[in-house]
């Protein structure tokens, strides 16, 4: 059941390539303006490359989540999916996974050729790739709920953003911490290691959160 | 001798927003029956066909199901519904064929690709199933959405609206589907302004006021 919905999600994705194509470029401007704007100050772009590589992450799939539901919502789908003989949350996660698959992923496997342009040290690109793969499922888990909730509203994708960036936070500081403990020398694995614990927590409870949240969104 | 009551609704009410659109609606259902909602816009059709199906919770009242309440069911009830809202639900971007054997999949069911090619021949889709579903006009998703009908082994058919933009054809179509459901002990609740004058020995109708 749940194969059916991820392959029927990335079918769904693959027929609008463009959507996932804009995450990715967005992500990519958004990064390259960094180093265009600071000029070619080395040790301060250096500094700054964690930060923002994640925030633009955060940004980035901020613009994947607010599709989640939608489509689905205004075609009618929605209802027929909340109608299957199967745990809500199992049709969730298959959505979930989905679009981590499409929109993150790409984020994952690009950001280690943006990260070059902040002259960061091979191996912290190595680290900046792992914190990715690794919190960017916290991303997509908590964005469902935010995206659940604010389904159908008028100024969604405003609202979602206000409502879900400040629950990113932890994902940003253990994230960007490990990144920039890998610059500075020391070991990232403790950051890793809280951010692995975070997106654990985040798999056991978002998709029931998400699942009560649809539900009351198409009441 | 009298059917025994497979679905009973009891003291049902429903409120949207700040107004109350029905309150103490009791219908008892044998096997067999059609039942025909009607009434004027905005009085309750499609939110009685949203809480029959589970989608929407009841201001008041319950709705049991083979003698239990569809809530405590939870997803088994599903086993037992197919419901079709005026949103066709019907994916864009998918043709004919995968959206019907899609929606099945979820279902539980599997439906091979001639089996859903020879259901859509029968919607008068013949020659159109691999086309993308945005390409065809309103009446002929509305009849891929239909379609399902004909795979899913359900027992009760909530259909709203169903009828709107389908042409002459399509709607006896309908009919003669409602009647072989119906003869096989399904039950259908169709919420419509059009009389389908479906052949029936068990005939309701309910009259929604505003």
């Amino acid at each position: 059941m749940l194969r059916w919905i991820v392959w029927r999600d990335l079918t769904l994705a693959w027929r609008r390539r463009s959507d996932m194509l804009s995450t990715v470029f967005f992500f990519v401007i958004v990064v390259s303006l960094f180093p265009l704007g600071i000029g070619p100050e080395t040790q301060l772009l250096r500094s700054i490359a964690p930060g923002v590589v994640w925030v633009a992450a955060l940004l980035a799939s901020m613009l994947s989540l607010g599709r989640l539901f939608a489509n689905d919502y205004q075609d009618g789908t929605l209802e027929q999916l909340l109608l299957t003989p199967q745990p809500l949350f199992m049709v969730v996660l298959g959505k979930v996974l989905a679009q981590w698959i499409v929109s993150e992923i790409p984020l994952v496997l690009i950001a280690p050729l943006v990260g070059l342009q902040f002259d960061v040290p091979r191996e912290t690109l190595w680290i900046l790739v792992v914190s990715l793969l690794v919190g960017t499922p916290v991303l997509s888990l908590i964005g469902a709920v935010g995206a659940a909730l604010t389904l159908g509203l008028r100024g969604g994708g405003v609202l979602i953003s206000i409502l879900i960036l400040p629950l990113y936070i932890p994902a940003l500081i253990f994230g960007a911490g490990a990144v920039e403990a890998s610059i500075m020398g020391t070991s990232p694995a403790p950051h890793l290691y809280l951010l692995g614990a975070f997106a654990i927590v985040s798999l056991i409870f978002s998709p029931w959160a998400t699942a009560a949240a649809l539900r009351i969104s198409l009441e | 001798m009298v059917a025994p009551t497979i679905l009973e609704v009891s003291k049902l009410g429903c409120v949207r927003g700040d107004r109350r659109l029905f309150s103490g609606l009791d219908l008892s259902l044998a096997a067999g029956t059609y039942l025909q909602v009607t009434g004027p816009n905005g009085s309750g059709k499609t939110s009685l066909l949203r809480i029959l199906c589970g989608l929407l919770a009841p201001a008041e009242g319950e709705i049991k199901w083979q003698g239990e309440n569809i809530r405590s069911l939870a997803e088994d009830y599903f086993t037992s519904v197919t419901y079709l809202g005026h949103r066709h639900g019907v994916k864009d971007e998918l043709s004919a064929i995968e959206n019907l054997r899609i929606s099945n999949a979820l279902n539980g069911i599997t439906v091979s690709k001639e089996r859903a090619a020879e259901v859509l021949a029968r919607m008068g889709l013949a020659g159109r199933e691999s086309l993308p579903a945005r390409l065809l006009s309103e009446g002929q998703r509305r009849r891929v959405a239909l379609a399902r009908l004909l795979t899913c082994s359900t027992k009760l058919w909530l259909l709203d609206e169903v009828m709107t933009s389908l042409d002459k054809r399509a709607v006896a179509l309908i009919r003669s589907l409602i009647e072989e459901h119906l003869a096989g002990g399904g039950i259908a609740i169709v919420a419509t302004h059009q009389d389908l004058d479906v052949a029936t020995g068990l005939s309701q109708r309910l009259e929604l006021a505003t």
